[in-house]
């Protein structure tokens, strides 16, 4: 390992390149890192092709799972079905390719807002310290002490149903975490001579957290953000679960899941009839989730320069 | 401490006074003809039109004197849902707790000691799983194997036949727990029948909650057997299996202890999704259930008395810590 070091070293590289491309190539060593990327990328591309994998009846409308007459129970894999159908018709597989976009837009955009809004906070936290600190951070207190569920429970509920509802409360609700991760980061750095000497040479405050302090401490944060995507994907498929999100016929993974809960036990001679319909939607969002978190567990083991070299 | 509470109620009752007086009236809406005038009546009577601060005030009020309400879900006052829903949850939470503690401690040292080899990567497979696992679906398919295809662990708290032991009249409930009561009634049939059905709830909040203690006592088991103290102790002859039950493991549950005070309060609050899918009328059931139909009272109660077992194990944890770590204690 020291003799590939070296060599990158000698090269006249950026270095903050030098330091990516490192961590880079510890990163696809991994073979539980392989596995993740594996996932997610069959994820993208299935997200990316919907409409050729599973074409639209109606194209304006794709989200909308075409179904066959309203019957109710639900029938087994077959050609025209291959992963079965819900309740009233609703095939599954349909479902379950759109619902990979819904599903990506929904972690990403969560986590990424999330991002934002707890960076922010935490950042000018940490920077200006005193009363500001101790406003933000009482308040972020208040958001861990909150129940999660039944907060976002009742919020839903208060603004109205449904998958926007979801992403909206899971912004709301969800950016404490990287809010205390990015201030204590910044306590450590904070009164580092560079930053001192940035202040000395006149740069303002907004442009010393911008250029100096958030490109130091980010790494951590973005490495607890790459483990919250899949936990993001369950709180939104769990609300969707406890039928808060989409009616039943939208793509959506969690709403699928919840059509399952009348379906665990078949009749008496067949005990595992609606297997699939508990089994598919559910293994799926497992998948994702599991897809991310490989991704994210390697990315905390790799890319924290500090961790790394010891 | 008392300040976060504060805050944390009132950014819930902040939201719920979004809702329309008009839709929160209904909560004290017996009759279901009941015309404008008579609705008009009640949110006067019982002032959901006046500003937000003074309802919220009206509430706090209400809390000192232990008035929190009537619940429309339960259809009796919040004080007495509690009292029947509560015992359900604090059960299943107290056997589920130290399991999930077991489980993860001892995982957790399995895979430090035996770094790098076929145990450790076994372990960190278990862990992230589980981290994947929708709760929800692990449930769905736990109750479809055991119950669906073996008829095994049912859902609910009882059979059909404790339940009618439970109301006969000659069983006294005492603590509320079923357990509990089971023994001091010295009825054992109710007592396997109680822990028949919490089986397969705790068993699933094992395999979902135990990855996080499983990961935390294997980054500090490694930590602690890097000392210098580790090394003097082997110099000295000790034995492995000694070492790293005394002098590592010791220390490595430091942190773990922290991480416990809050699963405690966690599971309390996640009991929403178990309770929801294992049918088990506890806390959870209830505040689904108040959630979804707006049961303004039930959810400010419940939100206030989770934030408070929340901040109240922080509490007990940082006590806790200083009493096993005396470093922490010194400085």
């Amino acid at each position: 390992m020291s003799a590939e070091t070296n060599a990158s070293r000698t090269g006249n590289q950026h270095p903050r390149l030098q330091e990516f491309l490192f961590s880079a190539k510890r990163f696809l060593k991994n073979p539980l890192t392989i596995v993740g990327l594996t996932i997610i990328m069959a994820f993208a591309i299935v997200a990316i092709f919907a409409p050729v994998i599973a074409p639209p009846e109606k194209p304006d409308d794709p989200f909308q799972i075409p179904h066959d007459g309203w019957m109710m129970e639900p029938q087994p894999p077959s050609l025209e079905h291959p992963m079965g159908t819900l309740p009233q018709q609703y095939d599954i597989f349909y479902g379950l390719v759109w619902g990979t976009r819904n599903a990506f837009k929904i972690g990403l955009l969560i986590v990424l807002a999330n991002l934002v809004i707890g960076v922010l906070l935490g950042a000018i936290a940490g920077y200006f310290g005193g009363v500001v600190d101790e406003v933000i951070m009482r308040v972020t207190d208040m958001f861990y002490a909150m129940p999660f569920l039944v907060v976002a429970m009742a919020i839903v509920v208060v603004i109205g149903k449904g998958l926007t509802s979801i992403v909206l409360v899971l912004i709301v609700l969800g950016w404490r975490t990287y809010t205390r991760v990015i201030r204590a980061e910044i306590l450590l750095i904070r009164d580092k001579d560079y930053i001192q000497a940035a202040r000395a040479s006149g740069a303002s405050h907004m442009s010393i957290i911008m250029r100096h302090i958030l490109p130091n401490s980010i790494f951590s944060v973005l490495i607890v953000a790459s483990m919250n995507i899949g936990t993001t994907m369950l709180s939104a498929a769990a609300l969707s679960f406890l039928g808060l999100g989409s009616d039943i016929g939208y793509a959506d993974w969690g709403a699928m899941v919840s059509e399952a809960r009348n379906w665990i036990v078949g009749p008496a001679n067949a005990r595992l009839q609606y297997w699939f319909v508990v089994f598919i939607p559910g293994f799926v969002i497992t998948l994702f989730v599991l897809g991310w978190n490989l991704l994210g567990d390697a990315a905390r083991d790799v890319f924290d320069p500090k961790q790394r070299r010891r | 401490m008392v300040l976060i509470l504060v805050g944390v109620t009132v950014i819930v009752f902040s939201i719920m006074m979004l809702l329309p007086p008009g839709q929160r009236v209904s909560v004290y809406v017996q009759d279901e003809r009941v015309n404008n005038q008579q609705l008009e009546a009640l949110i006067e009577k019982y002032g959901l039109d006046d500003p937000a601060p003074v309802q919220y005030w009206r509430w706090i009020k209400g809390v000192f004197r232990g008035d929190f309400g009537y619940s429309v879900v339960a259809v009796t006052p919040v004080i007495e849902a509690f009292k029947n829903y509560f015992p359900v949850t604090l059960e299943l939470v107290l056997i589920a707790t130290p399991l999930i503690i077991m489980t993860g401690v001892w995982l957790g040292t399995k895979a430090a000691t035996n770094k790098d080899t076929a145990i450790d990567h076994g372990t960190r497979i278990f862990a992230i799983v589980g981290y994947s696992l929708p709760t929800f679906w692990l449930g769905l398919m736990l109750l479809m194997v055991f119950y669906g295809l073996f008829g095994l662990f049912p859902p609910g708290v009882l059979s059909n036949e404790g339940r009618d032991v439970l109301y006969s009249g000659d069983f006294q409930r005492y603590t509320r727990l079923l357990l509990i009561d089971s023994i001091l009634n010295w009825r054992w049939d109710m007592f396997w029948d109680a822990l028949y059905h919490l089986i397969l709830p705790a068993f699933n909040l094992v395999l979902l909650s135990s990855a996080m203690i499983l990961r935390l006592t294997r980054s500090s088991m490694l930590d602690s057997l890097g000392q210098d103290y580790i090394r003097t102790a082997l110099a000295k002859g000790a034995s492995k299996n000694l070492i790293e039950r005394k002098h590592a493991r010791r220390n490595a549950l430091i942190p773990v202890i922290t991480v416990s005070g809050l699963l405690f309060a966690g599971l309390m609050a996640g009991m929403v999704i178990t309770e929801t899918i294992f049918n088990r009328p506890g806390i959870g059931l209830w505040m689904a259930d108040a959630a979804l139909r707006l049961d303004v009272s039930a959810i400010m109660f419940n939100v206030l008395f989770l934030s408070g077992v929340y901040v109240v194990m922080n509490l007990v944890v940082d006590v806790l810590y200083a009493y096993v770590d005396p470093r922490i204690r010194l400085s």
